[in-house]
C-alpha cells in the first residue's frame, strides 16, 4: 500500500470519527427545541453533549488540517470550489460552539432563547451542508484542467446532494435522540425513545434508496472491488439490527449501532471515491486524485509518523472522558454545568 | 470591489478577531492551572474558588477562541486556495500536527475539567487543566512555526510548481522562532496580568472578597513585570533579526526612506499623504544603528533603495509595505508595551508595601488597562503581517497568486459581511458575560455538600 493510499485510509478514518461523535451532538442540538419544553430539560440536554462536543469538533479540524496537510490541491480546490456552502458552515459551527457556553450564565429568556435558536439551527445547518459536499465530491463537480472548481453555489444543490442531505440529517437525529435515551431519564428519556420507534424505519428506507442511488449516479460501477460492496452492506446490516435493539429495548447496544451505520455509510462514500479525491464531471482525467493532490513523499512520510503516535493517544483518552462522564443526566438532582 | 482586497480585509478582521482571544487563553490557563496546583497542595479554599471564578472567566473566552480558531483553519483553503496550493506541502503538516497534538488535547481536557470537578480525584482534575494550559502553548507554537515559515522559508525546494519539504527540522527550527514564540507566549502573560490586574482593582476599590483579590493581585503583578519585561527584551531582539531577514519590514516601520549609516531613529516622523515631503521628521541620529547593532553605527537600509533592489530581484512592482500603517502600529504597540512595563512596576510596589488606600487613583485607573495588551497584541500582529506586503511567502509568493481563483468579489463580500455580523453579536455577548461574572466576583461560598449521592437514589441503567 502506497502513502498516498494510507493518506485517503486516515483521512477517510478522522472524517468517520467526526461524523460518528459530532453526528449525535448535532442531532442532540437540532432535538433541543422539540425534547426539551422546560428550561431544566434544556439544560439536561445541554449537558449530556456538555463535555463531549467541543472534542468531538476537533475531529473535523483534525480531518481539515491533514486534508491540507497530506492532499494540499485535494483541500485548495476543494475549500475554494465550495466557498459559500463551507462558509455557512462555519458560522453554523460557530455560533453552536459559543451558544453552549453563553447559553445558560445568564437567566434572562430572550437571551437563552437566543442560543437555544443558534444551537439548533447551527447544528442543522451544518447536519446538511457537509453532506451535501460530501456527496458532490463521489458524484463529480465541474473541474477544470487546472484543478479549479468551476461550478456555482446552485451545482451543488441537486437531487443527489439534497438526498444525501436528508439521508445524513435523519441519520444524525436518530443518533442523537438514541444517545439521549440512554443519557437523560424522565420524560427525556421517554421521548427520546418514542422518537428513536417512529424514526427508526423511516431512516432504514431513506438510507436504501440513497446507496441504491450512489451505486446509479456515480461511476462505481466501473469500479467495483469488495469494499464497494462491503461497506454498504455492512452500513445497511447496522441500521437493520437497530430495529432489533430497539425491540429488545436495549439502547445501549442501539446506540452502538447507530454508530456503525454512520461509520460505514461515511464509509462508503469514500470507498466509492477512492482513487479520487474529487471527481470532475467535465471530464475524468480531470478528476483529483490520490497521486496529482497529494504531497510529496518525504512530507507524507512524516505525517504517517506523527499520526501512527499520536492519533491511537487521542483514541484512548477520548475514550476515557465517555467512560468518566457514562452516567446519566439527572436535570431534577445533578448540579447542571451548562 | 477587488478580489485580493477584500480576501486580505476578510483575513485580517477573522485573525484580528481571533488573536483578541488567544492571548487570554495562553496566559489564563497557566493562572489557572497554577492557582488550582496551590488549591490541591494546600487544600486551602480560598485557592478553590479563585480557580473557579477565574476558570469562568477562561470558559467564556475559551469558547470564542475555539470557534474562530476553525474559521482559521478553513480560510486558507477557501480564501487562499493558490497559496493552500503552493506550500501546502510544508505550511499543512505544522496545521495538522496541532489540531494532533494540541487541540485535541486542550479541547478534550477543557471538557473533562468543566463537568469534571464531582467525579475526578483532585490529582486528575487538576491534570486536566495542565494538559489545557500545556495544549494551548503547544498549540500556540505549532501555528506560530507555520508563520514563521511565511515570513522566512526555509527547508524546502521549488518542485512541481511549488514548495516542496526537504528538512522539517529546519522548518520547525527557523531561527525566528526561537523569539517570535517567547514574544508571543510572554505576551499572554501580560495579557492575563493586565486583565487580572483590572478585574481585581475593582473589588478591592469596592472593598469586595479582599483576601481573595489580594492573591489576585499580587500574581498579576508578578506576572505583569516579568511578561512585560520578557517581551520588551524579546521584542528587541525580533527588531535585530528583522533587519536581517526582513528589512524592508524594518525601513517602513522607522520611517526610513534613505539608507543612513549611522542609522536614526525616528520620534515622530509625518508624511504629506500628497506630496513625497515630509512634514515632520524628528530623528535621533544613531539610534537605530544602536537598537540594530548595539554600536553606534551601522548600515540600516532604507525603503527607497530596498525598492529599488527588488525591483532588480522581482521586477516591477511595488515592494513597501504601507509606511503609515507599520509606522503607528509599532509606536502604539512599543508604547503601549513600555506603559505596561510601568504599571506593572507600581502595582508591584503598592502591593509590596501594601499601599492599596493610598493608590485609590492607580486602582481606578487599572480596569481602563485591561485595554493596553489588547491594542500591543494586535498592533504587534499588524505589524508582522501588513509588513509581509506584497508577499504572502517572503520573497517566493506574492499576495495576487495567493489568492483564491475561483471565488468572486461577491462571495468575498457575502462572508466578510457575515463574518462580521456573526462576530460582532459574538463579541457584544462575550463583553456582556465578561464584565458580568467579573463584577459578581466568585460566587459566596461552595454549594453545600450533597446530602446524597443522585446515583445511589436514582442508579443509572448499566447499558
Amino acid at each position: 500500500m502506497t502513502l498516498n493510499t494510507l493518506w485517503f485510509i486516515f483521512i477517510a478514518v478522522l472524517y468517520t470519527g467526526f461524523f460518528v461523535l459530532e453526528g449525535f451532538d448535532f442531532g442532540v442540538g437540532i432535538l433541543l427545541p422539540f425534547l426539551g419544553k422546560t428550561d431544566t430539560q434544556r439544560r439536561t440536554i445541554i449537558n449530556t453533549i456538555g463535555p463531549h462536543w467541543d472534542g468531538n469538533e476537533v475531529w473535523l479540524i483534525a480531518a481539515g488540517g491533514a486534508t491540507f496537510a497530506a492532499f494540499p490541491s485535494w483541500y485548495a480546490t476543494l475549500f475554494s470550489g465550495f466557498y459559500l456552502p463551507l462558509f455557512l458552515v462555519l458560522i453554523g459551527l460557530i455560533i453552536r460552539g459559543v451558544a453552549f457556553e453563553f447559553r445558560s450564565k445568564d437567566d434572562n429568556r430572550l437571551w437563552r432563547n437566543l442560543w437555544d435558536w443558534c444551537i439548533f439551527s447551527g447544528s442543522l445547518l451544518v447536519s446538511i451542508l457537509l453532506p451535501i459536499a460530501f456527496s458532490n465530491l463521489v458524484r463529480g463537480v465541474p473541474i477544470n484542467t487546472d484543478m479549479q472548481y468551476v461550478g456555482g453555489f446552485f451545482n451543488l444543490l441537486n437531487p443527489y446532494s439534497l438526498l444525501a442531505a436528508l439521508t445524513f440529517t435523519l441519520l444524525f437525529v436518530l443518533h442523537g435522540a438514541t444517545f439521549l435515551s440512554i443519557k437523560t431519564d424522565g420524560e427525556i428519556e421517554q421521548k427520546a425513545k418514542e422518537l428513536v420507534r417512529w424514526l427508526w424505519m423511516l431512516v432504514v428506507l431513506i438510507m436504501i434508496i440513497f446507496l441504491i442511488t450512489s451505486f446509479v449516479i456515480t461511476d462505481v460501477r466501473q469500479n467495483l472491488n469488495v469494499l464497494t460492496i462491503l461497506f454498504p452492506i455492512i452500513g445497511v446490516l447496522a441500521v437493520l439490527s437497530a430495529g432489533y435493539f430497539l425491540r429488545k429495548e436495549q439502547f445501549g447496544r442501539l446506540f452502538i449501532t447507530t454508530c456503525l451505520t454512520i461509520a460505514f455509510l461515511v464509509l462508503t462514500i469514500f470507498v466509492f471515491l477512492y482513487p479520487s479525491v474529487m471527481v470532475s464531471s467535465l471530464n475524468p482525467d480531470w478528476s483529483l486524485t490520490i497521486q496529482n493532490a497529494a504531497s510529496s513523499f518525504t512530507t507524507l512520510r512524516l505525517m504517517t509518523i506523527v499520526t501512527v503516535i499520536f492519533l491511537p493517544v487521542v483514541l484512548l483518552y477520548q475514550a476515557w472522558t465517555y467512560w468518566v462522564f457514562r452516567k446519566r443526566v439527572m436535570g431534577d438532582v445533578d448540579k447542571l454545568t451548562y | 470591489m477587488d478580489v485580493l482586497l477584500l480576501a486580505r480585509l476578510q483575513f485580517a478582521i477573522t485573525i484580528i478577531y481571533h488573536f483578541f482571544f488567544v492571548p487570554l487563553t495562553l496566559g489564563l490557563s497557566l493562572v489557572v492551572a497554577i492557582l488550582e496546583t496551590i488549591y490541591v497542595i494546600t487544600g486551602k479554599e480560598i485557592y478553590k474558588r479563585l480557580t473557579k471564578f477565574w476558570g469562568k472567566l477562561l470558559l467564556i473566552n475559551f469558547a470564542v477562541g475555539v470557534v474562530t480558531g476553525i474559521v482559521q483553519e478553513f480560510h486558507f483553503g477557501m480564501a487562499w486556495s493558490e497559496y493552500s496550493r503552493f506550500v501546502g506541502d510544508i505550511f499543512g503538516a505544522p496545521l495538522a500536527i496541532e489540531a494532533l497534538v494540541a487541540f485535541f488535547l486542550e479541547s478534550t481536557f477543557l471538557g473533562v475539567w468543566i463537568f469534571g470537578w464531582e467525579r475526578l480525584s483532585k490529582g486528575l482534575h487538576l491534570t486536566a487543566i495542565w494538559l489545557v494550559a500545556i495544549g494551548s502553548s503547544v498549540s500556540a507554537l505549532w501555528i506560530l512555526i507555520a508563520n514563521v515559515f511565511m515570513q522566512h522559508p526555509i527547508g524546502y525546494t521549488i518542485n512541481n510548481g511549488r514548495a516542496e519539504l526537504t528538512n522539517f527540522a529546519q522548518v520547525v527550527f527557523n531561527p525566528p522562532i526561537f523569539s517570535h514564540f517567547p514574544h508571543v507566549f510572554s505576551a499572554g502573560l501580560v495579557t492575563v496580568a493586565f486583565f487580572m490586574l483590572g478585574i481585581s482593582a475593582y473589588h478591592l476599590l469596592h472593598r469586595n472578597e479582599i483576601d481573595l483579590f489580594k492573591i489576585s493581585f499580587r500574581m498579576a503583578a508578578i506576572i505583569g513585570v516579568i511578561g512585560t519585561i520578557a517581551v520588551g527584551v524579546i521584542g528587541h531582539t525580533q527588531g535585530q533579526e528583522i533587519n536581517q531577514t526582513q528589512p524592508m519590514k524594518l525601513a517602513s516601520l522607522e520611517a526610513l526612506f534613505n539608507t543612513e549609516n549611522p542609522a536614526s531613529l525616528s520620534v515622530i516622523t509625518i508624511k504629506n499623504p500628497f506630496t513625497d515631503n515630509l512634514i515632520l521628521n524628528w530623528r535621533i541620529p544613531g539610534a537605530l544603528s544602536f537598537m540594530e547593532y548595539n554600536r553606534f553605527t551601522g548600515e540600516v537600509k532604507g525603503i527607497n533603495q530596498l525598492q529599488l533592489q527588488y525591483e532588480l530581484q522581482y521586477g516591477a512592482g511595488n515592494y513597501v509595505p504601507p509606511p503609515v500603517i507599520l509606522y503607528w502600529s509599532f509606536r502604539a504597540m512599543v508604547g503601549a508595551g513600555l506603559l505596561m512595563i510601568l504599571i506593572s512596576l507600581i502595582a508591584l510596589f503598592v502591593d509590596l508595601r501594601n499601599l492599596y488606600g493610598n493608590f485609590s487613583w492607580f486602582l481606578i485607573l487599572l480596569p481602563w488597562a485591561v485595554a493596553l495588551p489588547y491594542l500591543a497584541n494586535t498592533t504587534g500582529w499588524i505589524l508582522t503581517e501588513v509588513g509581509r506586503f506584497p508577499w504572502v511567502v517572503y520573497e517566493l509568493l506574492k499576495q495576487e497568486d495567493g489568492v483564491s481563483k475561483v471565488v468572486t468579489g461577491g462571495m468575498f463580500l457575502t462572508s466578510l459581511i457575515g463574518f462580521i455580523l456573526v462576530y460582532g453579536l459574538i463579541i457584544i455577548a462575550t463583553v456582556f458575560l465578561m464584565l458580568k461574572f467579573a463584577k459578581a466576583g466568585p460566587s459566596d461560598t461552595n454549594e453545600p455538600p450533597a446530602e446524597f449521592t443522585p446515583s445511589l437514589v436514582n442508579p443509572p441503567d448499566s447499558q
